[in-house]
């Protein structure tokens, strides 16, 4: 075992993990964040992205060990506690881009770093070409599509918190 | 209409929980003192199993018990079974093999279980398993559907691997209308394997308690209550009463978690061995090989037409493969839930169907979103295409001469279809697709080197599953009506239980819109509980798109009764005649008069039983009904796609999508378009990409999404989607259903559109740039009647 920290969601954790444990377990197994998803073991799903230090990863192809020191924000980072939606999730509320809702994490940190990499106003195509880390079975993609544009704008408009902190 | 009633595009309640990472699905729940179960699996198709050594795995770090399939036989747990009787034609029942959670003397399929490792964390049950020695004995594995009567006989009952050799229909009619036909058109085709890969993979959670000598199994199933009752009626590792079956938020099903599997029994008996909680947590690897499989069928069909184009009879002979064992619910698929379906649209005199299922040495395969119709619907509007293109007919008029146009219409395959209006769907469709721009279309895309195609699926279902007498009498062992419970509290808000299953389909928001617009209460005020049957008193669950026509209806009959009695409780507060209350936007009042009472105040006045004798009327609010519904409904419509493809490459692009269903009444058309939309990504993702792969040996070479290509936002178009509406006549809503009609229509419309752009109907699925290319390549001119 050895002693990781990291900030996770603005706040300081540590843990003490086995060299081969994944950044995902240590975030819902240890720090119990089950809001970061597994959906596959060759990283095609993307149900785990995350942002490690402001870029989107799959955790579930990232060592614990190997955040030490970093700022990872996940899913439940992204609105403050009590505070409005990050405009990425009203979007994907507003568009009814989810169905059983277990991409959407993943969906929308990756969503997110679509927004950081090729700016507010994408589209469709950007946004076809950019979603290929991540796989939803329900919804055929067309309002993940739509809810993405939509919450780049808005995220320009609001002058929302960006995407990568 | 209100802002939140029936037909409104309400945003749905439950989605903050998901996009704040706050829903909590099977493998997000946690128990004090939890254990994680790792299994052994056979890495052959097909050997007898000499011995099993477990000596090394538990002495290994962190294991607390590893058992195998003698332990299991030793405890006599019962077999999984498969709960739908069919009989041959020679009136001989199917040929059900045992199947135990854990094999003991042999294994049937890469992947079948034959020990589990309990241990302290994953990782340690890892390593144990990797120690854990089982000598085989190979056997020559099974692998292709169409060679197994000939193959290595898998189990004892089933000699020529043959579960059944089923038919329905007339033969004698329908030989005799084929040799009058003018025009016969032949196809093979072979309907390929597919896997569902819902993103949640399959977990189990089973906790014992001693004290109360109770068993509670937290599982990612659409079904908690079937499933419950088999694991107590024939697994019997616990009795009903003493065991608890919980579907927390459930990630995506489209059929695969309807299933009883081994994991969850083997959890179930190890967790009361140990006495501690066990978990398993499948990994996409496991998935692959352990989750039902769909589809899988090799049929050659047959249609015969008159002079003019008129259908006179249909002949579809298919082999159906059903992998290693029979699932649950495996045997109906090919037969009730497929050959009922052959009439299409369209007035078909005869209709002869043979199925043959047979078992190989491959994951058993039972429904994926469609089940069946997916399969009859790509044989009829295929049939219907081809016969068109030799004619010299354009398809859709082909379609029109022979659509169904007065109702009830009664097939020569069981259905009787109640309502429907499929020209208006096919017209509407038409237009959306500006099929009359076609042919310029296409003379721009061969200015540019490129071939342009259009495709169309007439596409029927039988949904709202089902009349119980009905589907008893062909077989099937459980009821399928639904059930329904109102609750209304004192202070007026209102809890809905049904024994319905949401995975994805949005229940919480289309029930309480449902009962909103009924009681005139807010939206915010009506709950929906599902998936716990220590909550729900029974239920069957979710498939078949039955929840609207099904589970709504259950939940309209108990409003029924909701109504009437609070009209009572009204009558005395108001001191009236209780046939003079009415009960209209929320309110109660007195005909004629200005006297009236609000919903909450007679909310309050059942339960507080100040107003009237309680021994004359029972204090309370609460109803209960058991629907079971008159008729299957029969959601049908049209979809048209639109392909270009590149000559060299042989890639397809679909350029365009329309899809015009009609679903009867919509309570919420937005999620209605996003189950169109999802149906039609896997039926594109059927005819284009999909495909599970078994070598001669029977490894699964298509065994992750690295080798499984799952449809991604690139590969897909946006969708147009309108809808027409006929009523179904069957229950009080008229809803006819919509989650499986995308996944039903697509896959024909997608190869329709490929084989009028490439000229030859010589293309198998999933048409990949290099089917299509080598399509392309081969010299193979349209056969022309």
């Amino acid at each position: 075992m050895a002693a990781v920290s990291m900030t996770v969601n603005g706040k300081a954790v540590s843990g003490d993990v086995e060299a081969r444990t994944l950044l995902v377990q240590f975030l819902r197994e240890n720090l119990r964040l089950t809001g970061t998803h597994v959906g596959c073991d060759t990283s095609q799903c993307g149900a785990c992205v995350v942002h490690i230090d402001g870029i989107a990863a799959k955790s579930c192809t990232t060592l614990a060990l190997q955040c030490e020191g970093a700022k990872v924000t996940t899913i439940e980072g992204l609105a403050e506690p009590n505070g409005p939606l990050h405009p990425m999730q009203e979007a994907f509320r507003e568009n009814h881009a989810l169905q059983c809702g277990f991409c959407t994490p993943g969906m929308i940190m990756a969503a997110l770093d679509i927004v950081r990499r090729c700016g507010n106003d994408l589209d469709e195509h950007t946004i076809r070409e950019q979603l290929d880390g991540n796989i939803c079975r329900c919804t055929g993609y067309h309002n993940i599509v739509k809810a993405i544009a939509a919450g780049a704008k808005a995220m320009a408009k609001g002058g929302a918190r960006q995407a990568a902190e | 209409m209100s802002a939140t009633g029936i037909g409104a595009a309400v945003r749905r309640k439950e989605d903050l929980r998901f996009i704040t990472g706050k829903g909590r699905y099977t493998d997000d729940v946690i128990r004090p003192g939890e254990t994680r179960a790792v299994f052994v699996r056979s890495p052959h198709a097909h050997a007898s199993i000499r011995s099993t050594d477990v000596s090394e795995a538990k002495k290994m770090p962190g294991i607390i018990d590893v058992l195998t399939g003698k332990d299991l036989a030793t405890d006599k747990v019962g077999n999984l079974i498969c709960g739908w009787m069919i009989h041959s034609k020679d009136g001989s029942p199917m040929k059900m093999a045992p199947h135990p959670a854990l094999a003991a003397d042999k294994v049937c399929h890469v992947g079948d279980a034959v020990a589990v490792v309990i241990a302290e964390t994953q990782a340690q049950g890892r390593d144990a398993a990797e120690k854990v020695k089982v000598d085989y004995q190979l056997l020559p594995a099974v692998v292709d559907p169409a060679e197994a009567k000939s193959g290595q006989q898998i189990h004892d009952v089933a000699p020529k691997n043959t579960i059944y050799e089923w038919s329905l229909g007339n033969s004698r009619a329908v030989d005799a209308a084929f040799a009058s036909a003018k025009h016969v058109t032949h196809l093979d085709i072979v309907n390929n394997r597919l896997i569902a890969n819902a993103i949640e993979p399959r977990v189990a959670l089973a906790e014992y308690d001693a004290g109360t000598d109770q068993l509670t199994l937290w599982n990612t199933t659409q079904n908690p209550h079937v499933s419950r009752l088999v694991i107590a009626a024939f697994v019997g590792v616990a009795p009903e009463h003493k065991l608890r079956v919980i579907a927390p938020d459930v990630g995506g099903g489209f059929g695969s978690k309807i299933f009883i599997y081994p994991e969850e029994v083997v959890c179930l008996w190890a967790a009361r061995k140990i006495a501690r909680p066990v978990k398993w947590t499948a990994d996409r690897s496991e998935s692959f090989i352990t989750d039902a499989h769909g589809r899988d069928h090799v049929t050659h069909a047959e249609l015969a037409l008159d002079a003019s184009g008129k259908f006179l009879a249909m002949r579809v002979k298919t082999i159906a493969n059903l992998g290693a064992y029979m699932s649950t619910f495996s045997s109906s698929v090919p037969t009730y839930l497929y050959a009922t379906l052959l009439s299409g649209q369209y007035d078909i005199p005869q209709i002869y169907c043979e199925v043959d299922a047979v078992y190989t040495n491959t994951v058993p395969v039972d429904a994926y979103r469609g089940a069946g119709r997916p399969e009859a619907t790509f044989v009829v509007e295929r049939l219907v295409e081809v016969a068109a293109r030799q004619l010299g007919i354009d398809p859709a008029d082909l379609r029109r001469r022979n659509f169904i146009k007065t109702f009830p219409h009664q097939t020569p395959v069981i259905m009787a279809y109640d309502a429907g209006d499929y020209n208006a769907s096919l017209k509407k469709a038409l237009e959306i697709a500006d099929v009359k721009g076609f042919s310029k279309r296409k003379r721009d895309a061969a200015r540019n080197g490129k071939l342009r195609g259009l495709g169309y699926s007439t596409y029927i279902e039988a949904c709202g599953i089902a009349p119980s007498q009905a589907v008893g009498s062909l077989g099937c062992g459980v009821g399928l009506w639904e059930s329904a419970e109102v609750r209304v509290n004192p202070t007026g808000s209102v809890e809905v239980l049904t024994g319905t299953h949401a995975h994805g389909q949005g229940h919480e928001t289309t029930f309480a819109q449902l009962v909103s617009e009924r009681l005139g209460i807010p939206f915010e005020n009506v709950s929906v509980v599902h998936g716990d049957t220590d909550k729900v008193q029974f239920g069957m669950g979710t498939y078949g798109s039955r929840s609207g026509a099904v589970g709504m209806s259950a939940i309209v009959k108990a409003l029924d009764k909701i109504e009437a009695k609070a009209k009572k409780v009204a009558a005395h507060m108001l001191e009236a005649a209780e046939g003079d209350i009415v009960f209209k936007d929320g309110k109660f009042n007195v005909a004629g008069t200005d006297k009236s009472a609000a919903w909450g105040d007679v909310a309050l006045n059942a339960y507080i039983a100040h107003k009237f004798a309680g021994q004359e009327l029972e204090p309370g609010l609460k109803e209960t009904s058991f629907y079971d519904p008159t008729n299957f409904t029969f959601p049908a419509g049209c979809h048209i796609c639109e392909v270009e493809i590149d000559r060299d490459t042989g890639k397809t692009n679909i350029v365009s999508w329309t899809a015009v269903d009609d679903f009867g009444t919509v309570i919420n058309p937005m999620i209605v378009e996003g189950q169109v939309h999802g149906g039609i990504a896997q039926g594109i993702g059927q005819a284009l990409l999909e495909v599970a792969v078994y070598d001669r040996d029977g490894q699964l070479v298509t065994g992750s999404l690295m080798d499984y290509s799952m449809p991604h936002a690139h590969d897909l178009p946006s969708f147009k989607v309108g809808l027409t509406e006929t009523k179904a006549p069957s229950n009080p809503l008229g809803i006819k259903g919509c989650g499986e009609a995308g996944a039903i229509a697509s896959p024909a419309a997608v190869i329709n559109a490929i084989t009028d752009a490439i000229g030859t109907e010589d293309l198998a699925m999933p048409a990949t740039a290099q089917a299509v290319w080598s399509a392309l390549a081969r010299p193979q001119p349209r056969q022309v009647a």
